[in-house]
């Protein structure tokens, strides 16, 4: 893929990053925060369908910004292609990776197997 | 003979009677023998309308001939005599030691150049960047045949890039650079801001291809606007624009 494809996305992601989380941080702090962590009102919130594909969203706008400007970051420490490839495919499955164990939870929760 | 040398002599050397003096700092190395670099100091007089590098020439006329600096015009033209003063990137025959308000002046070479000795140090990589990024006009017609008409271009054209025609390879920017300091394989301020000054002028047709030079993993995106290079240019370049005119092609908001 292009650089500059990627920093589209990089860039896409952190604008609408920034617009979710200030909806997610006004709903949270609208039912009182203290109450917003207790645990039936954290699996009523996965349950709600929209605001769970609200954080599914959140976390794949974050997981591909964050793990792109790691990869960015790597890439200007040290330079190399074994160590570039190397970098570039680990941020790649990293990322996979925690919007999958991310996903994992929201579904566990809707399908009542926790 | 003896006579010519002695003219010679005379205008190329600041007067020893000078009634003031500075400590100039020379940085030494020399990558065969010595592992570190370190100071050498020499009291050397200066008159208000003395350069650094007048300052530097006098040391090697008068106290240690072994000082490597390179050097050619004196007038900021050739951009062969960048270096760090007192801490900054600056031209060495631009900078007058009266400007810079200190007793102690300290020259050291400049910093992301590997360096040859002392003062000197290799342009090699420079001078590669800046080729790469196709730094001619690219068109399949010429102004040179006799029945092709010359390229016009409006005033306004020209405003487009003619501050980044004044671009001297004197490499200060890429010395300022802290994205050079860490990316060895950064293309660098001075090379974007030639692919920008070319990019932006309506004569060349060489746009899509020198927009893919620096749409790399080690091009255009690794820039972070500290705007060192801007600041350092002895010719007002402003490569720290030039490279977010340059984003503006790549992200599509300027073509």
């Amino acid at each position: 893929m292009k650089e500059s494809t990627i920093m589209k996305i990089h860039y896409g992601t952190a604008l609408a990053a920034v617009a979710l989380v200030a909806v997610h941080i006004l709903m949270r702090l609208m039912g009182g925060f203290a109450e917003s962590l207790e645990y039936e009102n954290v699996l009523a919130n996965y349950k709600f369908v929209p605001y769970a594909a609200m954080l599914e969203l959140i976390l794949i706008l974050l997981s591909v910004h964050g793990f792109n400007g790691l990869r960015v970051i790597l890439l200007e420490l040290k330079q190399g292609r074994i160590y570039e490839k190397s970098v570039s495919y680990g941020c790649l499955a990293a990322m996979i990776g925690l919007i999958a164990y991310g996903s994992r939870t929201i579904i566990m929760i809707n399908m009542g197997l926790v | 003979m003896a006579q010519i040398s002695s003219i010679a002599n005379e205008q190329t050397s600041t007067p020893l009677s000078s009634s003031k003096s500075i400590t100039l700092r020379i940085s030494r190395f020399n990558p065969e023998h010595d592992g570190s670099s370190r100071f050498m100091e020499f009291s050397v007089p200066v008159e208000k309308w003395t350069t650094v590098l007048e300052a530097i020439l006098e040391v090697k006329k008068h106290f240690d001939h072994s000082v490597a600096v390179r050097y050619s015009c004196r007038q900021a033209t050739c951009g062969s005599c960048g270096m760090i003063i007192n801490g900054k990137p600056r031209l060495a025959c631009f900078t007058k030691i009266s400007e810079l308000n200190s007793d102690v002046i300290t020259v050291e070479p400049m910093n992301n150049f590997p360096i040859i000795r002392d003062l000197a140090v290799k342009f090699e990589k420079l001078f590669d960047t800046h080729q790469k990024i196709k730094p001619y006009l690219i068109r399949d017609d010429t102004e040179l045949v006799s029945d092709e008409k010359e390229f016009l271009q409006s005033p306004e054209e020209v405003e487009q890039y003619i501050q980044f025609a004044n671009c001297i390879k004197c490499g200060l920017c890429n010395s300022a650079c802290p994205t050079m300091a860490t990316d060895s394989s950064f293309i660098g301020p001075q090379a974007l801001a030639q692919a920008y000054r070319y990019v932006a002028d309506s004569r060349d047709k060489g746009k899509d291809s020198r927009l893919k030079i620096i749409d790399d993993s080690h091009g255009i995106w690794r820039c972070h606007f500290a705007g060192s290079c801007s600041q350092v240019c002895p010719k007002g370049v402003d490569p720290a624009m030039g490279i977010q005119l340059l984003r503006g092609y790549l992200l599509g908001f300027r073509s």
